[in-house]
């Protein structure tokens, strides 16, 4: 294993986008694990807020500015960001365990549990994902955990059909029919045995969709159906700055924009990378 | 003058883990007409060699030394273009497994027809056609006007390796290079195959260069045996000195551990050890961990020597 | 067969059938094996011999209970297994294993080598983490495998080395009886010796039974004691290895025979372009399965479907024609 991972992590770092796409990722994480080491103040502590520091531009005490309220931008990009990361890989974690687990059942037992997931799954694709998440949001209101909780639901059917997939290639090698063959339980053969030769293409999957998940949290708060504005997200400080924009307060909605921009292209550029790397057909 | 003359020929792999010597050095050559057997475990370089030939060496590969000369060109020195026009149509190759070889969404007779017309402006698709069909018959194939409509995935593993046979043969190659041509099949048909093999290239006056791990089949095929081991020719000669008198303890070996049909005793002789990596190969002779004759003198590869009309490299062969 | 001979393992009457597709909606029946009967003795090994599609991997598959057969017996221990699943056969599945033909596939790629050894030893019996241990290191000596081996993962080890493990994991429980299916058909030919060589030593170490199936009938004169040649889901020639090898009296036998490759003998002449290919196991023709391909076909042979008939000295031939001749002689 450790020859194997050496392998694909030299791999990994022959490729400079990626690497610089991983170094962005680790700042911005850092940034968001202890954001109140970086931030000039709490943007959801309504004490820290003056009004008459509303719609400052860009200046020596505000680095990007402050919206409406008197809230530091660059504090409340920080909390956002946060807040976009957390969604983003709580919801990924979810999906993956979730939609793994039911894929790795489909593809191993076939008949009827296979078609009733797999019809499911198909019901669900044939929805623009936005347009799901939307309704259970307009159903729920808004919330974290909610929002967690719907993006999970528009999610597990990407890892539940990829795991399907490649189970239905792994059961019929040697390796799982001698297992089966030595009376293995198949609680024992799918968790045990087919399942650590599927990761791959899981991660892979997963680095992509967590920037996925990210965007549809934005999007949804952008639309006002995510998180409240009191505990504000990328997604729901770009809608806040949006409405003033056109009034020459521009910094309020570009710079967490760009954030966003450049938090979801690193992790395209981990994401691509992992896919060259982890996919053995693209190898010599 | 020889039809193919392969000089010293250096095929290296730049890894990450290192320089793989894959081809490291050999010659031969083939006449018009001859059939020459290049017999090797996996990882010998036998097929390397062969992709040399073709020019199909990717990055990390490269042939870093020696000369192809085919006809009277160096290979080596050709661009990709001058090589995509001489692959087909000089040279063929005839891959192990026909499936990957055939495209499976196109039906056999627009695979065999394109290859005529990529190679031979001027030909009408009415002649390209005909020529198809005859030479599906040419192979065996029967009912070659039907099969001219079928996809590959109507076909049995055989039929398959014949129309990949037609197709190497198409535009009359003056050399084709046969890669483990029938691994993939039944012994049946394998004897079928090979025979047709023999039959074609006899008629054809092409010479074949036949790349294969068992020494059975290249001895019932071929005029010329070379034998390599971790990327070098051991032996090379005629077959018959080769075969009934090797000379090279691992073509004895070779030999030797073939089950026959008629001997009657139990257990059968070994080559003990396995090939060594081509990352982590020892100093002197590559085979003597092997070799029962080993000793101190092995230490230095040795050289090559020409004992009883073949070319052998073995400091115990006088 | 001589009295000392002990069956171990019955096959009465085994039937699969497989239902495939053919076009969008139509399904068909694809006989693999029709009413195989063969027994396996104690301490011997029994070939099967047959081109790919003959169904000699499907019979291995019933036995060791990877597929389910669809009509007759296989009885072991006075049980029929036939229709059983490993998991529901119990204390028997321990002493049914296999080596598969592949080892690049057989071994799960993601386990160490000692993780993959230890597995069935977990599954099957009481030892203690130490015994089990002890075990796997005694193994390991019989097999050749080295003991550094045991920490590594199988990507790291060549063909050769991987069916030795895999030889050794087929092992460690001890069976009574081993399947081998291809064992050394995708190994290089200085390796194939070496792995013939081990399996009979084993086989005598352990005094264990073999069913061994092959393609490759050059092979089976070193290892078997009985062969049975397999053509189209179904037996065409049983008998001793001496008396087989004396005298093979099938045509699809004689085929065989003829088209192995051997240094000794030239390559088949222009007759060997007319013996065909084998047909389709769907919609299999009323008389002899192999009438297509035979060069002594007569009328008859597409009429009815010939049996299975002792030929003398339990030398069983389905073919009535060659049963014809040697009356007459």
């Amino acid at each position: 294993m450790k020859f194997f991972k050496n392998e694909m992590v030299v791999e990994f770092f022959e490729d400079k986008l990626a690497v610089g796409g991983l170094v962005i990722f680790l700042i911005l994480s850092v940034f968001a694990l202890f954001p109140s080491l970086f931030s000039y103040q709490n943007p959801y502590d309504l004490t820290q807020l003056f009004l008459e520091n509303s719609f400052q531009p860009p200046n020596h005490n505000f680095w990007l500015g402050t919206d409406e309220q008197g809230r530091d931008v660059f504090s409340a990009m920080i909390y956002g960001l946060r807040i976009s990361l957390y969604v983003g890989l709580a919801s990924t974690v979810l999906s993956v365990i979730i939609g793994y687990t039911l894929g790795l059942i489909s593809g191993y037992y076939g008949g009827w549990i296979d078609t009733i997931i797999m019809r499911i799954a198909d019901i669900q694709l044939s929805f623009p994902a936005i347009l799901i998440a939307l309704i259970i949001m307009a159903l729920w209101g808004e919330g974290i955990g909610k929002i967690v909780i719907a993006i999970t639901i528009v999610n597990w059917v990407y890892y539940a059909r990829t795991a399907r997939g490649v189970v239905l290639s792994e059961k019929e090698k040697d390796y799982a029919q001698s297992a089966k063959a030595l009376g293995m339980s198949n609680f024992g053969i799918i968790f045990g045995e087919i399942l650590p030769n599927t990761t791959a293409p899981i991660i892979v999957i997963a680095t992509v969709r967590i920037a996925n998940a990210i965007i549809l949290e934005a999007t949804l708060s952008f639309l006002g159906l995510g998180v409240p504005i009191t505990q504000p997200s990328l997604g729901s400080l770009i809608a806040n700055g949006y409405q003033v924009l056109f009034s020459g307060y521009w910094w309020a909605s570009v710079y967490p924009g760009i954030l966003l921009m450049v938090l979801i292209i690193s992790i395209n550029l981990i994401g691509d990378r992992m896919r060259d790397v982890m996919n053995p057909r693209l190898k010599r | 003058m020889a039809l193919l003359e392969v000089k010293n020929l250096k095929t290296y792999f730049f890894t990450r883990n290192g320089v793989v010597k894959s081809v490291d050095g050999t010659s031969f050559s083939i006449e018009k007409g001859e059939i020459l057997g290049i017999v090797g475990e996996s990882g010998a370089g036998k097929s390397i060699t062969g992709f040399s030939i073709l020019g199909l060496i990717d990055p990390p590969g490269e042939i870093v030394e020696g000369e192809i000369n085919f006809d009277g060109r160096d290979l080596v020195k050709l661009s990709q273009e001058e090589l995509q026009k001489i692959r087909g149509d000089e040279i063929s190759m005839i891959f192990q497994d026909p499936q990957t070889s055939l495209n499976p969404v196109i039906t056999i007779g627009e695979q065999l027809m394109e290859a005529i017309l990529y190679h031979k402006k001027g030909v009408s698709k009415k002649d390209a056609y005909n020529t198809c069909v005859e030479i599906l018959k040419t192979v065996g194939l029967p009912a070659a006007q039907k099969r001219m409509k079928s996809y590959p995935h109507q076909l049995s593993g055989g039929m398959k390796q014949r129309v990949v046979i037609a197709m190497a043969l198409l535009n009359n190659p003056k050399l084709l290079i046969a890669d483990e041509p029938t691994t993939a099949l039944d012994v049946t048909i394998q004897a079928q195959i090979l025979y047709l093999m023999k039959k074609l290239s006899k008629e054809f006056h092409s010479a074949l260069i036949l790349i294969t791990h068992d020494i059975a089949v290249v001895s019932q095929l071929c005029d010329k045996i070379a034998v390599m081991y971790a990327g070098r020719i051991v032996e090379y000669g005629k077959k018959e000195d080769v075969i009934f008198n090797p000379l090279h303890p691992y073509t004895k070996g070779l030999i030797e551990c073939l089950p026959k049909l008629n001997d009657d005793k139990k257990r059968l002789y070994q080559i003990p050890g396995i090939m060594p990596s081509l990352l982590g190969l020892p100093k002197g002779c590559y085979f003597k961990d092997r070799c029962e004759f080993a000793d101190e003198q092995c230490d230095v590869y040795p050289p090559q020597q020409e004992i009883d009309k073949r070319i052998v490299f073995c400091h115990k062969v006088k | 067969m001589s009295q000392s001979e002990v069956k171990l393992l019955e096959v009465k009457d085994i039937e699969k059938i497989f239902s495939v597709k053919v076009g969008t909606f139509e399904k068909k029946d694809l006989h693999a094996l029709n009413k195989v009967n063969f027994n396996i003795y104690k301490g011997k090994t029994l070939s099967l011999v047959g081109e790919s599609g003959c169904g000699k991997t499907t019979v291995g598959k019933v036995i060791l209970g990877l597929y389910q057969a669809t009509d007759g017996k296989v009885i072991f221990r006075d049980k029929d297994i036939a229709k059983l699943e490993p998991s529901r056969r119990g204390d028997i599945q321990k002493d049914i294993q296999m080596i598969f033909q592949d080892p690049y596939s057989s071994l799960n790629p993601r386990k160490k080598i000692k993780t993959i050894l230890e597995q069935p030893l977990k599954i099957h019996t009481n030892l203690t983490k130490k015994e089990r241990k002890e075990t796997i290191l005694s193994l390991c000596d019989d097999v050749g495998i080295d003991y550094s081996y045991l920490e590594r993962y199988p990507h790291q080890f060549s063909g050769g080395q991987r069916q030795r493990i895999a030889i050794a994991r087929a092992m460690i429980l001890k069976p009574e009886l081993i399947l081998a299916d291809e064992p050394i058909s995708a190994l290089d030919v200085s390796i194939q010796a070496q792995i013939l060589n081990l399996m009979m030593d084993l086989q005598e170490k352990f005094h264990s039974t073999m069913l061994f199936i092959t393609h490759d009938i050059s092979v089976v004169k070193h290892i078997s004691d009985y062969i049975a040649v397999m053509y189209l889901g179904e037996i065409v020639e049983y008998a001793s290895k001496q008396e087989l090898f004396k005298e093979p009296k099938h045509p699809y036998t004689k085929m065989l025979f003829s088209t192995v490759p051997d240094i000794h003998t030239p390559l088949a002449t222009e007759s060997v372009l007319k013996t065909g290919e084998i047909q389709s196991p769907i919609d299999l023709p009323k008389g002899c399965f192999f009438q297509n391909r035979c060069i002594y076909k007569e009328d008859s042979c597409t009429m009815s479907h010939p049996e299975l008939v002792d030929s003398g000295n339990q030398h069983l031939v389905r073919c009535p024609i060659v049963l014809k001749q040697q009356t007459i002689d």
